[in-house]
Formats: structure tokens, sequence, C-alpha cells
């Protein structure tokens, strides 16, 4: 298993009634970026405090960088950074001070800890903050060093809890720039994240999760594809057709001989403010023709017809409101 | 590894004292807190019920014990609000030793305290009061009391990791109050009715106090006390002290 990072089997983790991880499996190779990716509530943040030593599971086999995180916690910890989801610095010091600090604690020896501290500020474009205090600093800026703060030792496995959560897009662009940058030096990231956009930018693979299990895993073009390829966007020129041109997509309807069923799957989804219709189909070619046909038999005057991959939020959607969907489909 | 746990206790406690000399305000306010008690009850309440010889040479050693037992809210406050920071993440998921977070707040804290007690003493010297016993006698009154501060500290450390919010935290500090004040600091327990004199005797400040008094050769001291105010702090010390470290350990949220 020299290859692989982080193995989780079957964990468990319980707060009271509420199973937090319910027999979560997890495998990361060695110098790729993992994406997990889930709702709120779906057990990210237990799954990244247990694979950084910080709670331990109920139950399961959980290792990282080759060390079991619960006998061997303090191996684990010299291999590993963790930039959680508020950030973990000391908010009176000034960021030197903190990584400076940091260092000590890694038992860099006092120089070797000032250096290292001098070159992460730099590195992180925080090298001119002088002594004013983290609590000073905007969102942005203490990413910046808690993600310096992380990385102090190079860790072998990185783990970032929702990174970019709470900043603004700037912020966002400037911690996703430093992530892919760790890549290239042979880290392991595990990143959590509700943002798709997130894990299809930087992560190699992605699994889904929710309630505390994993629902999908993959890269995020076979994500993509499993949720049966191409879909079709009908924009009307009249509001007022929407639900019509829905009708129309699900079943058919009378006097349309184009029989759109045979090509357009029933899952419709009709986004009313941009008078966008959308559902899955099974052969481009034949649906587009069917749908044009139809909408022009019917009276119904459309702005674009278009054949399109589906987005990852389409993908996440399906995967984790089922729900949500079943109360749809019986509605 | 022996040697990085005391490095790494350094470096907690160099954390503290760089928050001192960021916010030196606090740690003034912390300084004169004890030497408005000493004034108010000196001289604005004072008198005290069946107290032996001068006010002021009675109340001063109880003043100084009082202070030691306050601290403990200080304590709390800190380690409450430290626990509630991310930055208590970072140093769990780090290779650090185990109780080297409490023990940076500890040091920081018995620092502070042997600091305000020489504030203290120089307030109480101002005032006329004068230790009258052996310069050993002197230093073992300060020992007892920095011993008893010590005790208060793990205390104070553990209920903070067991209350976890600030909010229950007040609740808890509430208490220390009954706890400073049911005690001989102010006032003879002999002049109490018999059931609360009890109490106050039982107390282990009043143990401190009373024996601080005999050291100091002032009035209100009791020689048989020196040994009990050793012993409580220690049989304290041996209880919170590894119950504090063991559920820093384990704290999981």
């Amino acid at each position: 298993m020299a290859d692989t990072a982080i193995t989780v089997e079957g964990a468990r983790k319980r707060y009271g009634e509420k199973k937090a991880l319910d027999g979560l499996d997890l495998h990361v190779s060695r110098g790729t970026v993992h994406g997990v990716l889930g709702p709120n509530g779906a057990g990210k943040t237990t799954l990244v405090r247990i694979l950084s030593t910080l709670v331990r599971p109920d139950a399961g086999r959980i290792g990282v960088a080759g060390h079991d995180v619960v006998t061997e916690a303090r191996e684990v910890r010299f291999r590993i950074g963790l930039l959680g989801q508020h950030a973990a610095l000391d908010e009176e010091l000034d960021g030197r001070q903190n990584l400076e600090m940091f260092g000590r604690l890694y038992h860099l020896g006092a120089r070797h800890a000032r250096v290292r501290a001098d070159e992460l500020l730099s590195r992180f474009g925080l090298a001119d903050t002088g002594r004013k205090p983290v609590r000073t600093y905007s969102g942005g800026m203490r990413r910046r060093l808690d993600l310096a703060a992380s990385l102090i030792t190079d860790p072998e496995v990185l783990f970032l809890d929702e990174p970019t959560t709470g900043l603004d897009p700037r912020g966002r662009a400037e911690v996703w720039a430093s992530v892919r940058s760790l890549v290239g030096g042979g880290t392991t990231v595990l990143l959590t994240t509700q943002y798709l956009e997130e894990a299809d930018q930087l992560a190699d693979r992605v699994s889904v999760v929710d309630r505390g299990r994993v629902v999908a895993d993959g890269t995020p073009e076979e994500l993509k594809s499993r949720l049966g390829g191409d879909r079709i966007d009908v924009v009307v020129r009249d509001a007022g057709r929407l639900d019509a041109v829905a009708a129309l997509m699900r079943a058919g309807s009378a006097g349309v001989s184009a029989d759109v069923s045979a090509n357009v799957l029933a899952d419709v989804s009709v986004d009313a403010d941009r008078r966008l219709l959308s559902a899955p189909v099974t052969d481009r070619m034949a649906a587009l023709a069917r749908v044009v046909r139809a909408l022009e038999e019917a009276g119904i005057e459309a702005e674009d017809v278009a054949l399109r991959r589906p987005t990852l939020d389409e993908v996440f959607l399906h995967l984790t409101d089922r729900d949500d969907r079943t109360k749809e489909a019986a509605a | 590894m022996t040697a990085y746990v005391l490095s790494d206790c350094w470096t907690m406690t160099r954390r503290e004292l760089a928050h001192w000399a960021r916010q030196p305000v606090r740690l003034l306010v912390g300084l004169v807190f004890p030497v408005m008690i000493l004034l108010m009850f000196g001289y604005l309440i004072g008198g005290g019920r069946g107290v032996p010889g001068d006010y002021v040479d009675y109340l001063v050693p109880g003043i100084f014990a009082l202070t030691m037992a306050f601290g403990l809210e200080g304590t709390m406050i800190a380690v409450t609000q430290d626990l509630n920071k991310g930055v208590v993440d970072r140093f769990r998921s780090m290779p650090m030793a185990d109780g080297a977070v409490l023990v940076g707040r500890s040091a920081a804290d018995m620092l502070q305290s042997a600091i305000g007690l020489a504030v203290l003493l120089a307030v109480a010297a101002a005032l006329g009061w004068r230790a009258h016993g052996s310069a050993g006698g002197f230093l073992g009154a300060v020992g007892l009391l920095l011993l008893f501060r010590f005790a208060m500290l793990w205390i104070g450390i553990h209920l903070a990791l067991v209350a976890g919010k600030p909010e229950t935290v007040q609740a808890v500090q509430i208490l220390v109050w009954p706890v400073g004040f049911l005690s001989n600091a102010f006032a003879a327990s002999e002049s109490m009715p018999g059931w609360l004199g009890a109490v106050v005797q039982w107390n282990p400040m009043s143990h401190t106090a009373t024996a601080v008094r005999d050291l100091f050769g002032g009035p209100g001291g009791e020689p048989g006390h020196v040994w009990a105010a050793v012993a409580w702090p220690l049989a304290l010390l041996a209880v919170f002290f590894p119950l504090a470290v063991r559920r820093f350990a384990r704290l999981s949220r």
C-alpha cells in the first residue's frame, strides 16, 4: 500500500443520536488531490478531524501516511498539515510570531524556525505585514497565513477543510493558486468543499459524501458522465409557455407527432428566471431533432436549444438529494 | 523526548508572555484588582468581627490568600477563551507534548500571581503593615501562598475544560466568590455561628491564611496549620493535575 496516503475503512463516529460517519470508506493515492464533496452536515469535517487526530473514531481502520490515527497519532502528527474551517492561528500575535511558534513546536530549533517563517511569509505574500496582530488581517491574508502554518514541515499529507468558505472571489483564487502550487511538490491533499467548481478545478478524484457515507467516487469527468451523459437545454421566449414545454418534454402531448420521450428523460428541471428547461437525453442528435420538431408543431418559440455535458452541480444534486427527488417524482 | 517536553512548555509560556506584551493593560488590571479589594476591606468596610489585634494586620494575609483563590477565575477565563479559538486545533494536530499548552498557561499565571503578590506586599507595606516573623518565615509564607495558587490554577484549568463554553464558565465563576468569602480572610471563624465557623475552618483557604498569619508573626496565626496549608494544595493537585491533562488530551468536539 506504499502508494496510498490515506486509507479509511468502515469509519464510524456518532455524536449522541446523530451518525456523523456511517461506515465511510476512502482511499487516496500519494501525490494526488482528492476532493470530498458534500452538503452541510454530510460528515466532511468529522472525517478531517479524525484524519488529523483531533477526534477519535468509534470504529474503523484509519491510516494516514502509513500510520494509524488512533494508535500512532504522534507519528501521524509529524506528517500532516491541517487547514481547518476556522483560522487556527493565535490572533493576538503577528504572522511571524505565529509561524515561529509553530516551527518551534515542530522542533525545528529557534534559528531554523525563524528562517522557515521568513520563507513562508514571503512565499505567501505576507512579508510586509510587520508587527500587526493577526486579528487585524483580512480574511484572505488570514487563510494564507493559516495555509503557511500548515506547511511548516512540508507535510506528506495536507488536509484542507472547506478552505475557501467565507472568502471573496479574490481570496478564493489566491487559495486555489496556492493549492495548485503544492501539488507539484508531491504533497497529497485531501480537500473538502461544498463548491463543485472547487472540486472540479483542483481535484484529481472526487468522493461525494452524504450522511456519513461515500455515495459516489471517481474523477470529475467520470462523475459527470454517470448522470447519463448529455443534456438538452431549451430557452423559451415566453415564460408563460414554460409549463407547456415542460409537459411536452416529459411526456409528449396530444397533437404533436414527434415523440420527444423516446430520447428525452422525464427528469426535466425548470429555471423560471432564465426561462430555461433542462433534461438528460439518451441520443444527442435524435433528441435535438425531436425537441425542435415538437416545439415547432406546438407553436412554441424557442430562443435557444442546445446540447451540453452536465455540470458537476447536477451530478451533486442527483447523488445527494435523493429524498427531494423522490418527493418531486411522486408529486 | 524529555528535552522536547521542556522546550514545548517553554514555547507555550513564551506565547503567554507575548500576549502580555501585546496587551499590557489586561495584565495591569489583573494587578490592580486585589489592591482594590485590600483598600476596600481595610478602610471602607473594615471592622472585622472577633479579630484579634489590629484589623489591617489580620486582613492583609487574608487578602493575600483571597487573591490566590480568585486567580482561579482568570485561569478559567483564559483557558476557555483559548479552547474556543481555532489555534488549539492546530496545537492538538501537532506532535507537541500533551500538557504543554496547559503548562504554558500555568507558568504564565504563576508568574502573574507572583508579580501580583509582590505588588500587594508593597501596597500593604505602604499602609503600615509589617511582617514580624523571620526571613525564613516570610519566604515560607510566600511559598505557601503560591502553592495554594498553583492548586487553584489546576482546579481552574480542569473546571474550564469541563465547562467548555464561556457561558458555563460564568456560572462556575460565581461559585468562586462564596468559597473565597466563606473563609477566615476577613473575620475570625470563632466569631461566626457554630456551623458556619466549622465550614470556614474546613476551607483549605482558611488553613493557608492562618498558616501565613503565623509565619508573618501577625495576629490570628496558629502554628499547627502549616502542614494543612501544605497538604491541602498537594492533595488538590494530585487530583486535578492528572484530570486536567487527561481531559485536554481527550478533548474532542
